[in-house]
């Protein structure tokens, strides 16, 4: 690195991903094959979980463990297997990613859903050898529901099909087709060799019939904000900043972090629930007042007018109001021990707002493997479902497909206290 | 408004990482009853305090800092946390395990682990209940080891303070669940996201100060294995067969105690040259801490409640 390059450091972007599939998909070696070719991981780190005892330097992924590396319990390494979402940190001089690397196999939607919830972009492997399997469908309708706005599909293990392109074209178009069906906005199919390292941080010279981008370069062109700070302005108020110190006795200040869209100085906003209007006074930050600010940044807002506004409101745009409602209808995974069932109980937790809910009906349970929407009496873990949840007092959300921190919500157990179920409002 | 344009606006990746260890600081205060930052002097914890100094301007903290304090952190630590928390006004509060310590507790006699378990690990699960908070912000990153990389932001702990990895809360959006019993805690990592890299450029663009021992000088040095470790006077006796002081070019990637935390040779005497010796690092900065080598040390250490 040089003084030049320091500067590009400080101003690259921050990219979320998640990555799913089966170890036999070669995850854990495309993950390797990432931190090793961008130096996201350090030789003590790699040399601790090195194959062959004595060596002293790694030269390539193939020398290493790769599920040792992932496998950062003691409890997975001593059963063999992945219990939870890791998350890996990997930059280019282009761009920061953070990865949620998820197990493919146990409790696929209980962790694809923790890791996916933050994601911009999901990388699904599939093994060139075996196509599309009902595994992939699963995932990549998990990916759609939770909006994850660009799909990669990596058809990985090209060295064993001698690199032929009919065999990526077909899966690419069978792809296609199915996202097409799921609504999936964004997907990208490329061929790949993680183990050879073609197509991930290098062409290599193998797949010249493919003119596309590299792995690497997919991600650092991808857009990272979208158009979140395009969309309506929401501000979810977490506190009120009341100093009342001798310099500040009258200072309100709104803290929070915008959800979506921009604020301005001299903005008319409303506040949700109270309907009170008022206009932008300042956007205070520890680094000065700001002009306008935008999501997903994190802000203290004060107003030229004293009105009703406190953690768990909503601030607006006048004319750009949320809706609201005692009824909440919403796509329901399910991540508890006990299941869901109707007339049960439940705190949601929707940006910073807890209600109390009951279930009022199940409407019905997806079948991931055929996709066929079923009858049900209960929801169990891993499942996933449309629930009508009464509210005992109304929510001020969007729907997830328009906003995904709006619309989003989670489902916690009054009794346990635990984080039973993720929620994205219909 | 632009409703509906493309996107104009760009965050730089230390901003993201800003604006959401800000919401994690926020929400904390927001949902618990009394919160407390562990505080240990080093680059972390600036970095942590800096956010959190931020997330409630212009008002002051409104919890205080914790020391778990050794005895054993370098004299230059206990220089830079008296002045500097008196700078910015904080409310700073010292605790040391006076029993262990009254007991004569080292490491060279009593070994890395037990002095760890004694000192800081009891030292803190004896300073949180005593001080009933019910929640403890930690400067742990996820990039430091890998029992680190599967920790939630929030993190639960039972009523002796103890971590059980294979029942964690899923953490969905950045919806955070703060529903704790009587009795359990939560320990919070609010830079959680960031790796060793991200510490060092933000320190550098947001000119935190930090302890002077990060930056490279001529500094009396005893080699011991493949570590550097600082020689003081009183020292002497506990030298090993063959060890002599020496004069190195050095300073300090991350700073524990004195006994057991190592030094890198270096010439970084800035923060740029900091920046770009950490960007061209091979070895990860634990390396130079004595107390995580071993199996599943840090796994382990955790469980019992260490950060």
């Amino acid at each position: 690195m040089t003084e030049l390059n320091l500067k590009v450091a400080e101003e690259i972007e921050l990219l979320r991903l998640v990555t799913v599939g089966s170890v036999d998909d070669g995850k854990s070696t495309l993950i390797g094959r990432l931190l090793v070719d961008t130096k996201g991981a350090f030789e003590d780190q790699l040399l601790a979980v090195r194959k062959k005892k004595g060596t002293t330097h790694i030269a390539s992924a193939a020398e290493i463990d790769l599920a040792m590396l992932t496998d950062g319990l003691s409890a997975e390494r001593e059963q063999g297997i992945t219990i939870d979402v890791a998350y890996r940190y990997f930059a280019t001089p282009k761009r920061k990613f953070i990865m949620a690397d998820c197990p493919g196999h146990e409790q696929y939607t209980r962790n694809m859903v923790t890791g996916a919830s933050t994601a911009s972009a999901a990388i699904i492997l599939i093994d060139a050898r075996n196509g599309v399997m009902p595994q992939t469908k699963r995932h990549t309708h998990i990916l759609g529901l939770l909006g994850i706005p660009h799909l990669i599909v990596a058809v990985n293990k090209m060295d064993l099909v001698d690199h032929d392109q009919a065999v990526f074209e077909n899966i690419r178009a069978e792809m296609n087709e199915y996202c097409a069906r799921q609504g999936v906005k964004d997907l990208i199919c490329l061929p790949m060799s993680a183990l050879d390292g073609d197509m991930v941080a290098v062409r290599g010279n193998h797949m010249d019939w493919y003119e596309g981008k590299t792995l690497l370069e997919t991600l650092e062109s991808l857009p990272v904000l979208d158009d979140v700070d395009t969309k309506p302005f929401r501000l979810p108020v977490q506190l009120v900043n009341r100093p009342q110190t001798p310099d500040l006795p009258d200072y309100r200040g709104f803290m929070g972090t915008i959800a979506s869209g921009t604020v301005r100085v001299g903005d008319a906003v409303k506040a949700i629930p109270s309907g009170n209007t008022s206009t932008v006074k300042e956007i205070v930050t520890f680094d000065g007042n700001l002009e306008e600010a935008f999501a997903p940044q994190s802000i203290t807002l004060t107003l030229n007018d004293e009105i009703d506004l406190s953690r768990g409101d909503m601030l607006v745009h006048i004319g750009g109001e949320t809706s609201d409602s005692k009824e909440l209808v919403a796509n329901v995974c399910w991540i508890g021990d006990e299941p869901l069932s109707v007339r049960k109980k439940y705190i949601i937790k929707h940006t910073t707002n807890s209600v109390k809910a009951m279930v009022a009906s199940i409407d019905f349970r997806r079948d991931i493997h055929t996709l066929s929407k079923d009858d049900a009496d209960e929801l169990a873990m891993n499942e996933i479902g449309q629930i009508t949840f009464k509210l005992m007092k109304p929510i001020h959300c969007d729907s997830y497909a328009d906003n995904r921190m709006t619309g989003s919500f989670i489902v916690i157990d009054t009794f346990t206290n635990n984080t039973v179920g993720a929620g994205m409002i219909v | 408004m632009s409703e509906g344009n493309k996107s104009e606006h760009k965050l730089t990746q230390l901003k993201a990482l800003e604006a959401e260890s800000i919401h994690i600081i926020r929400e904390v205060v927001a949902e618990f009853r009394n919160p407390v930052m562990l505080y240990s002097v080093g680059k972390d914890s600036s970095v942590l305090l800096h956010l959190a100094r931020k997330a409630f301007y212009p008002a002051p903290l409104p919890f205080p800092l914790l020391h778990v304090d050794t005895g054993f952190k370098f004299k230059e630590m206990y220089e830079f946390r008296d002045e500097f928390c008196k700078k910015v006004g904080v409310n700073l509060i010292v605790r040391r395990n006076e029993d262990a310590i009254a007991k004569g507790m080292n490491p060279k006699d009593f070994g890395v682990a037990r002095c760890c378990g004694a000192l800081k690990t009891q030292g803190l699960l004896d300073a949180l209940e005593e001080g009933e908070y019910d929640a403890a912000f930690g400067g742990a990153r996820r990039d430091e080891e890998r029992s680190r990389a599967k920790e939630r932001v929030f993190s639960m702990r039972d009523e002796f303070g103890q971590w059980d990895p294979k029942n964690q809360r899923p953490e969905l959006w950045n919806i955070y669940n703060g529903r704790i019993h009587e009795g359990e805690s939560v320990r919070v990592f609010p830079i959680s996201n960031w790796t060793e890299m991200d510490i060092w450029l933000y320190i550098r663009e947001e000119n935190i100060p930090i302890v002077p021992l990060y930056f490279a000088k001529e500094r009396l040095m005893v080699e011991r294995k493949h570590l550097l470790i600082p020689y003081y006077e009183e020292m002497k006796d506990q030298l090993l067969e063959g060890e002599e002081p020496k004069m190195v070019m050095s300073r300090f990637r991350t700073l524990g105690c004195s006994p057991c935390t190592g030094a890198v040779r270096s010439d970084a005497t800035n923060m740029d040259e900091i920046v770009i010796e950490a960007a061209a690092a091979r070895r990860s900065e634990r390396e130079t801490r004595i107390i995580d080598h071993g199996s599943n040390s840090m796994e382990d250490k955790k469980k019992e409640g260490y950060f």
